[in-house]
């Protein structure tokens, strides 16, 4: 049984054309990696399965309900949190604060939000900055604390939009196992990435997006072999790889 | 221990300050009072949840027309008439509300909005007779406690420092409660905030209502304590601005920082004035607006945060 059902779904902005007719489906469980180009429409992907954005056409399901009309608090509430592809902490709390917004939606008393936020810090590796404010982290830990905030709000699917982007090979492995940590507890994952090595190593399955399309899905290793996609990434010819380059 | 004794001390002072100082520093203890409350009402929204409200004079006129209206007609009590305003312009800011968080205004749009709605409702009451429009509405002075009329200014001085006092302890139960977390986490970031689950919307409505109905109790404070109305002075663009510059200056999004501008800016008006205005006109009015820049350029995040950071830094330093 499909956690997350995605049918259908396309979205254009004036005549760009972002995201076109993409289905897929996400197992309770599972780890998802979604792949392509600069510019595939993957972000936009995400922006309309959290509910930032309606699709033009096309339905997004979770948990056997349409995720029509609502708002991303809602989504998020259901169970079902996104991270940004650019780090958002909020600057002026401290750590410990930050990942306590994310923590009060459904308990009863503010201790119990900072108890969850702790061992939420414990698990990301963040306990030794929790005063810390946020303007003062580094780019590796912004990422954590990213992450940190989505977990608080105890999901089942998680939705990692380039959570490894900018950070040194020993970080992402580092971030790798965190992620596989994560998914030990039982979350089910859909993983935006550009880094490969974090693509191979976490997902069970890739699709790959190119100008809004699904190309290709897949085991990791046969997709990253598939014609199709080493054209998406490389180009037919240069002058088609200078212009996305462009895009 | 230091805190509470200063806190006692300075509680204590101000019990037995009015029956002391000269009438017109009475006045001046007022108007500090008076305005660091309305402060704390715009803090709510502009400095926690991060909102800027350019329009606050229009529930503190609703405030303060509709308990005068009912006293003048109905014979309604202040004391239950301001409940009646607060109400009123706690619906007036949740319309206001809807419409700009509905459709995402934020920044200067918002802005813009809360200003217009201000002056729709200037216009409106410079052409309602019921509120006598240009003229004004004067309140005939019976002194009367529960119809909020008092002799001398020293019942005031306590009103408002009650005042006050309620307005600070709501934002301190606001600020240690889920909704203020929440609301300093929709002024940081609201898309992010969104994300983790949070409701923006209902939380902005909640900000705004809460502090366009302390605004309005406030209005109804000045209606009786000047028992004089005109829509240019009450419900003017001026007097948002009079409302919103305090915390601003003292540090929105503080306990503290509204009572700290207010006293700042009474003190800089007033002693502007004392020295300035017996020269050429209008001197003492630049001066104040120099001052106020200086303080602005200086102290860009207002007066208490720098202040509390530097009290945090200085034990450091010397050990």
């Amino acid at each position: 049984m499909s956690l997350l059902i995605v049918n259908g779904v396309s979205k254009s902005f004036g005549g760009l054309r972002a995201v076109q007719r993409v289905s897929f489906d996400l197992a309770e469980g599972e780890i998802l990696g979604l792949i392509g180009p600069n510019g595939a429409g993957k972000t936009t992907l995400f922006h309309v399965v959290s509910g930032f954005l309606e699709p033009d056409e096309g339905s997004v399901t979770y948990a056997g309900e349409s995720l029509a009309g609502l708002r991303p608090h809602d989504i998020c509430r259901r169970g079902m949190v996104r991270t940004f592809q650019v780090a958002r902490p909020f600057l002026n709390l401290t750590v410990l604060e930050n990942v306590i917004v994310g923590a009060l939606e459904g308990v009863a008393h503010r201790r119990e939000a900072v108890e969850i936020a702790r061992e939420i810090l414990d698990l990301t590796g963040l306990a030794g900055k929790a005063a810390s404010m946020g303007r003062s982290l580094t780019l590796p830990d912004r990422k954590r604390l990213e992450l940190a905030r989505a977990m608080a709000t105890r999901p089942r699917v998680l939705l990692l939009d380039e959570v490894m982007a900018g950070l040194t090979p020993t970080e992402t492995g580092r971030l790798i196992e965190l992620i596989r940590a994560i998914h030990g507890r039982g979350v089910t994952v859909l993983l935006i990435e550009h880094v490969m090595k974090a693509v191979m190593a976490l997902s069970q399955r890739v699709l790959v997006l190119d100008y809004g399309e699904v190309i290709a899905a897949g085991r990791p290793e046969e997709v990253v072999r598939d014609p199709k996609v080493i054209e998406a990434y490389l180009g037919a010819d240069s002058a088609d790889a200078d212009s996305r380059a462009d895009g | 221990m230091l805190r509470v004794g200063l806190g006692a001390a300075a509680g204590a002072a101000l019990l037995v300050l009015p029956f002391w100082v000269p009438s017109n520093w009475q006045n001046l203890l007022i108007s500090t009072f008076y305005y660091a409350y309305l402060g704390q009402a715009w803090n709510i929204l502009g400095g926690y949840a991060g909102q800027l409200s350019l329009g606050h004079a229009a529930f503190f006129g609703i405030g303060a027309y509709t308990s005068a209206v009912l006293a003048i007609h109905l014979g309604i009590s202040p004391w239950l008439g301001m409940l009646a305003g607060a109400a009123l312009a706690a619906i007036l800011s949740l319309g206001i509300g809807y419409l700009g968080f509905r459709f995402g205004l934020r920044g200067f749009y918002f802005v813009l909005l809360t200003l217009a709605a201000a002056e729709i409702c200037r216009l409106v009451a410079l052409h309602l007779p019921i509120l006598g429009g240009y003229t004004g509405l004067f309140i005939t002075f019976r002194p009367n406690p529960w119809q909020f009329q008092f002799r001398g200014k020293i019942p005031y001085y306590f009103i408002a420092l009650a005042f006050l006092g309620g307005s600070c302890a709501i934002a301190w139960l606001i600020q240690r409660s889920k909704l203020g977390t929440y609301l300093v986490a929709i002024r940081e970031d609201e898309d992010a905030s969104e994300a983790l689950g949070v409701d923006t919307f209902r939380y902005k409505m909640i900000a705004y209502a809460v502090s366009a109905a302390l605004t309005a109790l406030g209005g109804t404070f000045y209606a009786y304590f000047q028992f004089y109305l005109q829509p240019n002075s009450v419900l003017h663009i001026n007097h948002s601005v009079d409302i919103m510059i305090r915390p601003i200056v003292g540090g929105s999004g503080t306990i503290l920082g509204p009572v700290l501008g207010s006293f700042l800016l009474e003190l800089l008006g007033e002693s502007s004035r004392t020295y300035f205005a017996a020269g050429t006109a209008g001197l003492n009015v630049v001066i104040y607006g120099l001052l106020l820049i200086v303080v602005v350029l200086f102290l860009p995040r207002g007066v208490y945060p720098t202040l509390a950071h530097w009290m945090r830094r200085r034990p450091r330093d010397s050990a």
